[in-house]
């Protein structure tokens, strides 16, 4: 029994009040184990992003409880145990792609020399060494998104999420990255919680696929993902593939239905 | 097992500055400096000449009363004759328009900052702040020269920093306030603190705001200067120069005078832009093509 990364019990969040008030989540129990790489699929408006954004302490909980790491998600995000992967790059367009990488490291106030080294290894794990003082605008759309990745994982946290990260790229740029991102949750074995809504994309890269629908948004059915690792474009041409994709579809549908 | 060429094919995908490559075929050879430097400012310089020769043409051919509209080739002789008084008032009058542009500047900066830290600030001054914006503040010059004494070069400093204050204070405080949330939400991830959100990402983004604001403001400065002048105080600045000729009749050497304020307001102007250009060349509207 490995320990358990997120740990959620009816947890529910309600925006707005009066006629505004918005049941975003509703009776969410949730339990990520270490190691494990969760997706959270559904249409627009299923709480997927909010679901992350509890996760990490950028929203909180109105009911039920969450434990990140074993902590409250606050404690959580104070030690820094998750990095963080948005839907565009986020990256500070003053600042080399070096600078990016070690942004968290400063906040953290690693000393400058371990903060060197860890951003060269990190560009190293995506492949960006060359590119280390090149300015993000000169980067191309999946380049800016693996510097956002080492800056994620610039401290080594336990856990990281990601919120869309692949939903500004192309189809042949997100398949390369899909790749890369595998290959790192491998090397490095981190706890991934990853939202999409691209139900290929979910089947290929996650050991657990949590379904979600809206209105209110809820966890509708979790599909295991039992293809083998390392995974690659035969994993995609697989009949186990195609079958886990049309599960996932189905699920998606019958929460649609309800 | 994915080949590692694969992998690194997005390596090479081409940067978006890379389109203008694609032209760079149309082009024998490097332009020069000189080449590049007569295409940027060319058309601008003919344009001069071209509205200077049409002025002194016309001015002549219909006989245009001095009085009314001096011809350029008079203006030029009484700026060469009075160059050395004229240029005399127009460093004290910059002298005024400096210092208050810093003063004004500073107490912007402060304030701006101020919004940041409390929202009462930001809620209960910004919006007084913006409707001052747009109120004629010059039309505080005698009331400052009674409040300073009019001799001194204080009460035109005075009024210049007001209206410098406005601008700079409302856009620096919308570059600090208006950040992307996503960067944000970043930072709260890496739990920063407020000084370092402050120091890390509104700063950096306020810049732009900042510097815009200072270039409008330094026009400001030197219009504040010169009108706070013409409602009294010492002779021996531009105000009064143009306002004691224009009285004499003497439009010509009035010209000279505003031609010296032109020359200063556009070389304040300018260094500003250089400063801009130091401070951020990172910013979208100063990247030069990359290396790669």
């Amino acid at each position: 029994m490995s320990d358990a990364v997120v740990l959620a019990r009816g947890v529910g969040k309600v925006f707005g009040a009066g006629a505004a008030r918005v049941e975003a989540l509703t009776g969410i129990d949730l339990r990520i184990d270490q190691g494990e790489f969760i997706s959270l699929i559904g249409p627009s408006g299923c709480g997927k992003s909010t679901l992350l954004r509890l996760i990490g302490d950028l929203l909180q909980p109105s009911t039920g409880e969450l434990i990140v790491n074993g902590k409250e998600p606050r404690q959580a995000r104070l030690d820094r145990d998750y990095g963080i992967v948005f839907q565009q790059a986020t990256l500070l367009d003053w600042r080399t792609v070096r600078a990016n990488v070690e942004l968290p490291l400063e906040i953290m106030g690693v000393p400058k020399e371990e903060r060197q080294a860890r951003a060269t290894e990190m560009l190293s794990l995506v492949q960006l060494q060359d590119f280390a003082d090149h300015h993000p605008w000169q980067l191309s759309g999946g380049m800016q998104q693996r510097v956002a990745i080492a800056r994620a994982l610039s401290f080594r946290p336990a856990l990281l999420l990601m919120d869309e990260p692949f939903g500004a790229l192309d189809e042949m740029t997100r398949e390369l990255m899909q790749q890369e991102v595998l290959r790192i949750w491998t090397e490095t074995e981190t706890t991934v919680v990853f939202v999409t809504h691209s139900i290929p994309e979910a089947v290929f890269l996650s050991t657990r696929v949590v379904v979600m629908s809206p209105r209110p948004g809820r966890i509708s059915q979790v599909v295991d993902v039992p293809l083998p690792h390392p995974r690659d474009v035969d994993t995609r041409e697989s009949d186990d593939y195609y079958r886990l994709i049309t599960e996932v579809r189905e699920a998606l549908r019958r929460g649609e239905e309800r | 097992m994915t080949e590692p060429a694969d992998r690194d094919l997005d390596l090479f995908e081409p940067r978006e500055t890379d389109v203008f490559a694609g032209f760079e075929g149309d082009i024998p050879g490097e332009p020069g400096r000189i080449e590049t430097w007569i295409r940027a400012y060319g058309p601008a310089g003919v344009a001069f000449v071209v509205v200077l020769v049409l002025w002194e043409g016309l001015t002549r051919a219909f006989d245009v009363e001095t009085f009314l509209l001096p011809k350029p080739s008079e203006i030029a002789q009484r700026f060469v004759v009075n160059f050395d008084v004229i240029w005399a008032a127009g460093f004290r009058t910059f002298f005024e328009a400096l210092g208050g542009f810093v003063v004004g500047g500073v107490m912007a900066v402060v304030m701006a900052l101020a919004t940041v830290r409390w929202s009462a600030v930001r809620e209960g001054l910004l919006p007084f702040a913006i409707a001052a914006n747009t109120t004629p503040i010059i039309a505080l010059a005698p009331i400052a020269n009674n409040w300073f004494n009019v001799t001194s070069p204080v009460s035109k400093m005075a009024v210049v920093a007001v209206i410098v204050f406005f601008p700079v204070m409302i856009n620096t405080a919308r570059g600090l306030l208006e950040v992307q949330p996503e960067e944000l939400e970043l930072l709260r991830a890496a739990a920063a603190t407020p000084r370092q959100v402050l120091r890390l990402v509104r700063i950096p983004s306020a810049l732009p705001f900042f510097f815009s604001s200072l270039k409008v403001a330094s026009a400001l400065s030197i219009i504040g200067a010169i009108v706070a002048e013409y409602f009294g105080g010492p002779q021996d600045v531009l105000g009064q120069y143009i306002l004691n000729r224009a009285n004499l009749f003497q439009f010509p050497d009035a010209w000279a005078a505003i031609v010296v304020a032109s020359i200063i307001g556009i070389t304040f102007y300018m260094v500003i832009v250089v400063a801009e250009r130091l401070a951020m060349p990172w910013h979208v509207s100063l990247r030069k093509t990359d290396t790669a």
